[in-house]
């Protein structure tokens, strides 16, 4: 039966208390870490200190992570934290596309990456249909054209487009 | 008068106009799409304003602070669904006029009140703007620093029932401004020898992580819904006159909106709890309230929307950020070399009256598009969740690789989009890491240059502004730890009320003897006392 501490719990149970520990636990080794990772300067005023504010910071994450953990209405790990935990593990799939997609843009370039990746990531996620995916080849045209070519915003030509004939080149590096 | 003109002057340019444009529509059309919000938006365009002037680029990022919120009255009203988090009140009054077949009044009431929260909130800071220049200067380095503590405790103690995690959060944003090379003794701090680490966090990186990628990342995770969307016919000027037989709701609920829009941590949540409370209260018709009350369509509306102006305020005075949304503006400043604060108001007073002017210019801009155009733009409430994964994944690439260029920006954004992604399932608040990042340096800064020039540490409040901030802090503390006791008693009777047995002292100490008595209650106080007669043998 659920308690009244639990029903007054702001949040969802479902890891709620591996989040807790985690956090405690990192907290404390961090702190452990500080005559090692930080400096005391002599004749310098505490206040001054460049250990002073990770002292304070870290205090404060072990002091407030560990109350919180404290006054969690739960102190076993249930079938449904565990279920909670693989659920994050399931996010870093999208995590290793964000990066296989940093990885490649220096070295294919921009515009061919993003009108890959769009379409590609759009059918991973169920949408197969011709439609959706003519939307998603025009988005990653539009994001390109608009971030690169128009805003002008900082980045590098790729690898690949050092192998293109001399004007067309300098156009894909600058703009796509 | 010549303040206004030149502040018109600085307005006068293409490039303005055309970012006052964009930042508008685009804000209306990104807070319209339930999932997106401006945090995400704002993250995103972040390095892009970069190149732009000062101007130009605070234009484009207060335009879709801004308007915004207009765009979530949409599918709030429709679809019963937010777009912003701070649409969830506009639901409460919106929808249900939508179910009984009102759907264009309450659009036209929501952009109506939002457009005079706006406009008034905009009309009082540049009144109000003479009064801030000349306190502003008596803000030195400890009136910054306890005004900056002030704000991180507001915004931790506002997560009523969460004051415990959001702490250890702003904590942890505080940890994470502190890596890196300290810049006055020149030391290492948390760097584990890593190059990258050097140059410590960068905060856009993590604000793009704990926003942009994890919003990402739950979209991605999440299923997509159907729905369904009423037509819409006839005109959207009707509101406009119902606003005006609603004077002093609309003119309360702005005059909170503007009130706690100044305060750090406080925002657009507290502004629209007390303006619909007191419209409540002192409505004829209370009862219709959460069943389609105009008068609460109004206040929810109103309030919100004179927040923005208002959370200028202390991010142009003080240079402190009392949000999420204005801690990445903050950077924007940064990285033109203009700094926030009392020189601003001395010495560039123009600009800062330009800013609220764009702001103005700005709601009026929204308010002719949405009359217009809003029958065409709710068609973007119908963009599937997963595919809007897709599209922000993609926008945040542009985001943080444009920084600089760096792929370990982008490994520690996904770290941070992860995270985000843990703290969002969780309903943990993302904001003080966030605030800790930004406050955190701010405090670091000021203390150490406050107390170098203090030989008591009383005379740190020895003034009459650090110690009216100090009793402030004093205070909001005790009134905390007053609700938290209040909160703990009442818990306790609660307990006390489910539980089956009696709660009189002397049945208490009978239940007690008879555990005592019993076998059970034996063995294992003897199990008990054998582990106490060990555990002294080992001493």
């Amino acid at each position: 039966m659920t308690t009244e501490r639990e029903r007054r719990f702001v949040g969802p149970r479902r890891g709620q208390l591996v989040f807790a520990l985690v956090f405690l636990t990192l907290s404390v080794l961090l702190l452990a870490l500080i005559g090692e990772q930080t400096t005391w300067v002599k004749k310098a005023k505490l206040f001054a200190q460049p250990r002073f504010w990770p002292a304070v910071s870290l205090g404060g994450m072990v002091l407030l992570g560990g109350l919180h953990f404290y006054q969690l209405p739960w102190r076993r790990a249930s079938r449904y934290d565990l279920w909670e935990a693989r659920q994050w593990g399931r996010s870093a799939e999208y995590a290793i596309w964000f990066m296989g997609y940093v990885v490649l843009v220096p070295i294919i370039g921009y515009l061919p990456v993003t009108l890959v990746f769009v379409p590609l990531l759009a059918r991973r996620m169920g949408y197969r249909g011709r439609v959706m995916m003519g939307i998603s080849l025009g988005f990653a045209l539009m994001v390109v054209v608009l971030f690169k070519g128009i805003l002008a915003v900082k980045i590098p030509g790729a690898l690949l487009y050092e192998y293109l004939p001399g004007a067309l080149r300098n156009f894909f590096i600058l703009y796509l | 008068m010549d303040l206004i003109l030149s502040a018109i002057e600085i307005l006068m340019r293409w490039d303005v106009a055309l970012a006052l444009l964009a930042g508008s529509v685009g804000g209306v059309l990104i807070g319209a799409i339930p999932g997106v919000g401006p945090a995400v938006a704002i993250a995103i365009l972040l390095p892009a304003t970069f190149s732009m002037d000062p101007i130009v680029g605070l234009t484009v990022l207060l335009g879709i602070y801004g308007s915004s919120m207009y765009g979530g009255a949409i599918p709030a009203i429709l679809i019963n669904t937010p777009g912003t988090a701070v649409n969830a009140l506009t639901t409460y009054d919106g929808y249900p006029m939508t179910a009984r077949g009102e759907p264009r009044r309450a659009l036209s009431l929501a952009y109506s009140a939002s457009f005079f929260g706006g406009v008034f909130s905009v009309v009082c800071l540049i009144l109000f703007a003479p009064v801030l220049a000349k306190v502003a200067p008596m803000f030195g380095s400890r009136e910054i620093f306890l005004a900056a503590l002030l704000g991180l405790i507001l915004v931790v103690v506002a997560h009523r029932g969460q004051a415990l995690i959001a702490g250890a959060l702003a904590c942890l944003g505080i940890f994470l401004n502190t890596i890196g090379m300290e810049p006055v003794k020149y030391t290492q701090r948390y760097t584990f020898d890593q190059d990258f680490l050097g140059s410590g966090v960068n905060l856009i990186v993590v604000v793009l992580g704990l926003f942009a990628l994890s919003q990402a990342f739950v979209l991605l995770m999440d299923e997509d819904e159907k729905v369904h969307v009423t037509k819409l016919r006839g005109g959207m000027f009707q509101g406009l006159r119902e606003l005006a037989r609603h004077p002093r709701v609309a003119g309360v609920s702005a005059s909170f909106g503007v009130l706690m829009g100044m305060i750090p941590g406080v925002g657009e949540f507290t502004a629209q709890f007390m303006s619909y409370t007191y419209a409540q209260k002192s409505s004829k018709r209370p009862q219709d309230f959460g069943k389609g009350s105009s008068e609460g369509l109004i206040a929810a509306e109103t309030a919100n929307n004179a927040v923005p102006a208002a959370a200028m305020v202390p991010l142009l005075a003080l240079g402190i950020p009392g949000e999420a949304l204005t801690a990445m503006m903050l950077s924007v400043f940064y990285v033109h070399n203009v700094v926030p604060g009392p020189g601003l108001f001395q010495n560039d007073m123009d600009f800062v009256v330009a800013l609220y002017l764009a702001l103005l210019i700005l709601n009026v801009l929204v308010l002719i598009f949405l009359l217009f155009a809003t029958r065409s733009l709710v068609q973007v409430v119908k963009i599937p969740n997963r595919f809007l994964g897709v599209c922000i994944l993609t926008l945040s690439f542009v985001g943080v690789y444009s920084l600089r260029n760096s792929a370990t920006d982008c490994l520690l954004a996904a770290g941070f989009g992860l995270f985000g992604f843990i703290l969002k399932r969780l309903s943990l608040p993302a904001v003080p890491i966030i605030l800790g990042m930004v406050l955190g340096g701010i405090m670091e800064v000021k203390l150490r240059s406050g107390m170098a020039r203090v030989k008591e540490p009383l005379d740190f409040i020895n003034r009459p502004i650090s110690f009216i901030l100090f009793t402030i802090i004093i205070l909001v503390l005790a009134s905390h730890i007053l609700r938290v006791w209040r909160d703990r008693k009442e818990l306790k009777e609660a307990e006390w009320q489910t539980k089956t047995a009696s709660t009189s002292f002397g049945k208490l100490m009978s239940r007690r003897k008879n555990s005592f008595l019993k076998d059970r209650g034996k063995e294992v106080r003897g199990r008990h006392s054998k582990l106490l007669r060990r555990l002294k043998g080992l001493f």
